[in-house]
């Protein structure tokens, strides 16, 4: 039998749900590219049904080579159990409605990614769900606005675009003392930089099509739960009465510490439907083995170029929390020791126009809406990822019209400096500032 | 001794042959009969129901006491306990009458008595935990379900 030990994180990134396979001794993980799996026998198969015992029925629900990455990335944040969506938008609604519903309340910082917001704020309301966005996301405002309906905290470990580093622990405090629990997107910072559950979170959210795949391959999401939160205790009466959506069982009676994790699957991931193709599952898993390393490289270069923009003329504002002049250098020094993440934003002089010929000028900066690449990514959020909220709601969010993010790839960061040097002397250069 | 690790549990479940389920139910809405079913249909651990108001569930005898399991079958390995927390002790006591080898109180079911004189006894005890649960930690089911099973091993086969 093996051992136990704390196996350390580059360890696990590479082992943890991919031991070799017990049927062909396969070492890579296997993809199993099936819609549906036999049964031993009806009674098996019964048992299956009624969540009685553990086994593959159908890959909406539940498939070997999702449930590796999912075992993956539980071991990576130090949580119970995982549960892999489509994307990481399908995976915030699913964590969502395991726990609220139709007149139900949430609190959210304002800072958050566009789509988050958008999500929050006309989807989940459609739906009855009402989600107050607090802005800058202080633990003390974000109080001030639970209610008796309140259900979860939700908050970015580093906010998209913005760069605000969240007080993890403080709103994990407030959350707690409210009887709710704190879910955590920690897309930004991945498991390699921060682990939001052991500061007292109690769900983190991920994209997975970010840095945890990194290649830009393949789309994901992922909820970890602590299984620390007590569900049981009759604030979430969606997992602590009987249920109609599954033979009327009590999740939390019947399952303990696995209620949120079992009945995010069996019952909304069922009937949601973004499950997670197994075939991107296996290029997530193949992201994360190399997450740790790449995490290391990706935070060396974003430290090299805030600093090289911070000292340029053409460029109005740096607002990275790696900076010691950032208002959140105290709270990523807590949180994100090693780095504070390789995505952030910049604001030239010359506004608008100037960003436009900057983008424009890059030659090695692919200009895309996405972030956690190997490949160095930028954008201009005010007309793209933000573009559907209100100005008041951009501002809340951190994004004003200058506003422009990059997120730092992998390549050699001399060849990074160089590329951006052209396109600030362009940019300078319609902007009428000097260079 | 208080069994608090992955490690501890898994040697537990690993010399263990037998396991008298007190409160265990035959409804099928009930967390003890998930249990139950559960380490019926997997086989690996021979277990029976305890409960005066049943006479068996899906074919397995019920006995109405741990003595009367005892007196047919001799003692248990493990005592799993489905009842309320203050029932506990009375049951620790009557485990360690028989000469039960070990004690596992499911989730919710704590109780400082119990667990004190349980342990006091020289009983093997584990609380709050499910054993169904950690037997699909070492058997792969938790892996299936994408939970974090806390093995690590380039070995195959070993889960």
């Amino acid at each position: 039998m093996p051992e136990d030990r704390p196996f350390g994180l580059r360890t696990r990134a590479l082992h943890a749900g991919t031991p070799p396979d017990p049927e062909t001794g396969a070492r890579a993980q296997p993809i199993y590219l099936s819609t549906s799996f036999v049964f031993d026998s009806t009674e098996h198969a019964a048992e299956l049904f009624a969540l009685r015992t553990y086994g593959n029925i159908y890959s909406r629900i539940g498939n070997p080579t999702v449930a590796a990455f999912e075992e993956k990335l539980a071991s990576l944040e130090g949580g119970l159990g995982g549960l892999a969506t489509a994307s990481g938008l399908s995976a915030q609604l699913i964590a969502i409605l395991s726990l609220a519903q139709a007149g139900d309340h949430l609190v959210a910082s304002a800072n958050l990614y566009g789509g988050t917001v958008t999500q929050f704020s006309v989807t989940l309301k459609r739906m009855g769900i009402d989600v107050t966005l607090v802005a800058g996301g202080e633990p003390a405002a974000l109080a001030a606005a639970i209610r008796p309906t309140t259900k979860a905290l939700f908050t970015e470990t580093i906010g998209n675009p913005a760069g605000n580093i969240a007080d993890i622990a403080a709103i994990a405090a407030v959350a707690h003392e409210h009887g709710v629990p704190l879910l955590v997107d920690n897309t930004f910072a991945s498991p390699v930089l921060c682990r939001p559950l052991e500061w007292g979170a109690d769900v983190v959210i991920h994209s997975a099509t970010k840095f945890i795949g990194g290649h830009g391959t393949a789309l994901g999401g992922i909820i970890v739960e602590s299984g620390k939160f007590d569900w049981g205790a009759g604030k979430h009466p969606l997992l602590s009465s009987p249920s109609p959506g599954y033979h009327d069982m009590n999740f939390a009676e019947t399952f303990g510490e696995f209620a949120f994790l079992m009945r995010a699957r069996v019952e909304v991931l069922r009937d949601v439907g973004a499950a997670l193709s197994p075939m991107n599952a296996f290029l997530l898993i193949q992201g994360v083995e190399t997450l740790p390393l790449r995490m290391r490289a990706h935070v060396e270069n974003a430290r090299v170029i805030a600093r090289f923009l911070d000292g340029r003329d053409e460029v109005a504002w740096v607002a990275y929390a790696g900076l010691p002049a950032s208002p959140y250098h105290a709270l990523a020094a807590k949180y994100l020791p090693d780095g504070a993440g390789s995505i952030f934003t910049f604001g030239l002089r010359g506004g608008r126009d100037a960003g436009r010929v900057f983008i424009e000028s890059l030659q090695l900066w692919s200009h895309l809406a996405n972030v956690g690449d190997a490949k160095s990514l930028v954008i201009h959020p005010a007309t793209t990822t933000h573009q559907q909220l209100s100005d008041a709601d951009m501002i809340a969010a951190g994004v004003t019209p200058d506003t422009i993010r990059l997120s730092v790839g992998l390549e050699d960061v001399d060849d990074l400096i160089w590329d951006l040097d052209r396109a600030l002397l362009a940019a300078a250069r319609v902007a009428g500032t000097t260079a | 001794m208080i069994l608090t690790t992955i490690a501890e549990r898994r040697a537990l479940l690993a010399r263990s042959h037998t396991v008298a389920m007190v409160g265990a139910s035959n409804n099928p809405t009930r967390p003890s009969y998930f249990v139950f079913s559960y380490l019926r249909t997997k086989g690996r651990l021979d277990v029976a129901p305890i409960n005066p108001m049943i006479a068996e569930i899906d074919g397995i005898k019920a006995y109405p006491s741990l003595a009367a399991y005892t007196a047919e079958r001799g003692a248990p390995d493990i005592v799993d306990v489905f009842r309320r927390p203050a029932d506990a002790p009375a049951v620790a006591r009557e485990a360690i009458a028989v000469g039960a080898k070990a004690i596992w109180f499911q989730y919710g079911v704590i109780n400082d008595e119990a667990i004190a004189l349980a342990d006091a006894a020289g009983l093997d005890v584990v609380v709050d935990r499910c054993i169904k649960v950690e037997s699909a930690r070492f058997d792969g089911g938790l892996a299936i379900g994408g939970l974090n099973s806390g093995l690590i091993t380039a070995k195959r086969g070993v889960r």
